[in-house]
């Protein structure tokens, strides 16, 4: 770029609005490195593993206007691949049990996505669904996951071979690490060449093909993303409880991640985040309650009263607000 | 081969469970000329239409673009020969500004847009241009404005700088006027004048008024097939077209009028 090169306004705007977003990024890193001596770490990690899930299943939701509801098939595969390396290789370091685990639910994303990236809206959904339910079944049947009862004992290792991870501050640190690639990944694509094709598929598909964009190829590459995301999400997130179950598998989970994603808004980068984080205290805060039974109909509930009043999202309400008084 | 004619189709039929809504239609048309195909509701228009811009895959017959058959294209390969088309209602991306709108047809040269990793800081070369063509429909003050704020008028007529960033041979537009204004109908057809020079245009158009001002050449359709094709004067003197399309009243009064 040159320098000599004149600022329109709207440059200039964008100029400010990135400077205002790397303030705010300063700010939650430097919250999110004192946390843990706030709060418990296990909790915050549980968050940040399922925040770069709803993260991931964002990316596909809010910014290619696809709508799984089949990624706990992603989420599971990368904490079970993860978890049967981790076990059967004690040499294997984390850092590489998670990229395996990662690079599986590539795999699987790839040939999901091609099943299913030709197909629209409802169908679209039920695809996924269907194919995530195969690998539900799977998951009970093959004799290495561990059945109905999963895989217990993974080792968490040392990471890089030097820096023991059984400490849960040091855990921290390394999921909060993952979580920051993940995000900045996202963060990258949205606001990237691809990312402006793919804001134009979503605003109108039949004009993007019109324009000599090959749409499908498109919508795949968003689906791998958000797989491999999602699979990266459940791979730490074994390391962490040092579990892999049939839970991660189970279309619940899928149902949850939508949840967490529409709570907090969809197709905003912080919507996940806050949703992620509001759903899994809700539950933790909950079960220790006596109203530990009836988790599920609260969050039904709110979810009920978020999509009625307010459908943006928490984040897309707060944002809808600030543009409004603050123009 | 007959080089003259950009656009041409063979026997073009496409068929719905039985129903025949475009039958054996044989269409010409030549380099450099505004073409339309006019005709009645239900005549066919806009399913030939989506037969020729791959929307829809033909029954039967062939469609050659300067000679070479492209039957089997698919809608996004042939917009990478120059065939470009609209669509009858606004195609824009609302959520975008005017200029990105136009940025986004002028990025895919790159061969960046499959670039996840890279920023999109890396398209700001491309703002000039996009400025430029935002100039030729006189959209240069509504640059950095959202689409879904702009009225509609303009929003066809940033549909149009959509387009010529592809620099298109041939343009495809789907009834570029409708829904629209006088004043706007008045600004559309002197934009497409303007921009059809050194391009092939084929129109559907419903707006007779426009079709006489601005075509070289009307096909006239009805249930399907070519009922009659020639100049304005050929086509609006000829009987059948009086009968089917316009009514024989609706002529006279054309005639009076003129």
């Amino acid at each position: 770029m040159s320098a000599t090169q004149t600022l329109t306004p709207a440059m200039q705007r964008q100029r400010n609005a990135r400077l205002r977003r790397n303030t705010l990024y300063l700010v939650l890193i430097a919250i999110a490195l004192v946390a843990p001596f706030v709060a418990y770490p296990v909790f915050l990690m549980k968050v940040l593993c399922f925040a770069l899930f709803a993260c991931a299943f964002n990316l596909l939701l809010g910014y290619a206007g696809l709508l799984s509801f089949g990624h706990a098939a992603f989420l599971a595969t990368g904490g079970y691949f993860t978890g049967i390396m981790l076990a059967s290789y004690p040499g294997l370091t984390p850092e590489l049990g998670i990229l395996i685990g990662t690079l599986a639910a590539v795999v699987l994303g790839t040939f999901f996505g091609v099943l299913a990236i030709r197909r629209q809206g409802i169908y679209f959904a039920m695809v996924t669904l269907a194919l995530a339910q195969l690998m539900f079944f799977f998951f009970i049947q093959a004799p290495f996951t561990g059945g109905e009862d999963g895989l217990h004992g993974v080792p968490r290792g040392e990471l890089f071979g030097l820096i023991s991870l059984s400490d849960n501050l040091s855990m921290y640190y390394f999921v909060l690490a993952v979580f920051v690639i993940g995000f900045a990944i996202i963060q990258r694509t949205v606001h990237s060449p691809y990312g402006q094709v793919l804001k134009a598929i979503r605003e109108n598909e039949p004009r993007a093909v019109s324009l000599g964009y090959n749409v499908d190829a498109y919508k795949l590459v968003a689906f791998v993303l958000s797989a491999g995301l999602a699979g990266l999400a459940g791979s730490t997130k074994t390391v962490v409880f040092q579990l892999a179950s049939l839970t991660d598998a189970h279309w619940h989970m899928s149902g949850e991640v939508i949840l967490m994603t529409l709570l907090g808004g969809v197709g905003t980068l912080f919507g996940p985040l806050v949703g992620a984080g509001l759903v899994v205290s809700l539950q933790t805060q909950l079960a220790q309650s006596p109203l530990g039974n009836w988790v599920s109909v609260i969050l039904g509930l709110i979810f009920v009263i978020c999509v009625l009043s307010f459908r943006s999202g928490i984040v897309g309400e707060v944002q809808k607000m600030v543009r409004k008084n603050f123009k | 081969m007959t080089q003259e004619f950009i656009l041409e189709t063979r026997g073009l039929t496409k068929e719905f469970r039985g129903f025949t809504a475009v039958d054996d239609v044989n269409l010409q048309v030549r380099d450099g000329h505004i073409h339309a195909l006019i005709g009645p509701n239900g005549a066919g228009k806009t399913t030939v239409f989506n037969l020729l811009t791959k929307f829809l895959p033909p029954t039967r017959g062939e469609i050659l673009y300067r000679g070479k058959p492209i039957t089997s294209m698919k809608a996004n390969e042939i917009a990478r020969l120059g065939l470009v088309r609209s669509f009858q209602i606004s195609a824009v991306f609302a959520h975008m500004t005017a200029m990105e709108n136009v940025r986004v047809a002028l990025q895919r040269k790159l061969g960046t847009s499959f670039h996840f990793w890279k920023s999109e800081k890396s398209l700001d070369h491309l703002n000039d241009r996009a400025l430029e063509l935002l100039e030729e429909v006189g959209l240069r003050e509504y640059a950095d404005v959202l689409t879904v704020e702009m009225p509609y008028g303009r929003k066809r007529a940033l549909e149009v700088a959509t387009t010529l960033a592809l620099e298109p041979t041939l343009m495809l537009l789907d009834e570029p006027t409708q829904g629209m204004g006088a004043e706007d109908v008045d600004r559309i057809v002197e934009l497409i004048r303007r921009v059809s020079k050194g391009r092939t245009v084929l129109m559907v158009e419903h707006n007779l008024s426009v079709v006489s001002r601005l075509c070289d050449r009307i096909t006239v359709l009805a249930r399907g097939s070519v009922l009659a094709e020639g100049d304005y004067q050929e086509v609006s003197r000829n009987p059948l077209v009086r009968e089917a399309y316009m009514g024989s009243d609706a002529a006279e009064e054309e005639e009076a009028s003129a």
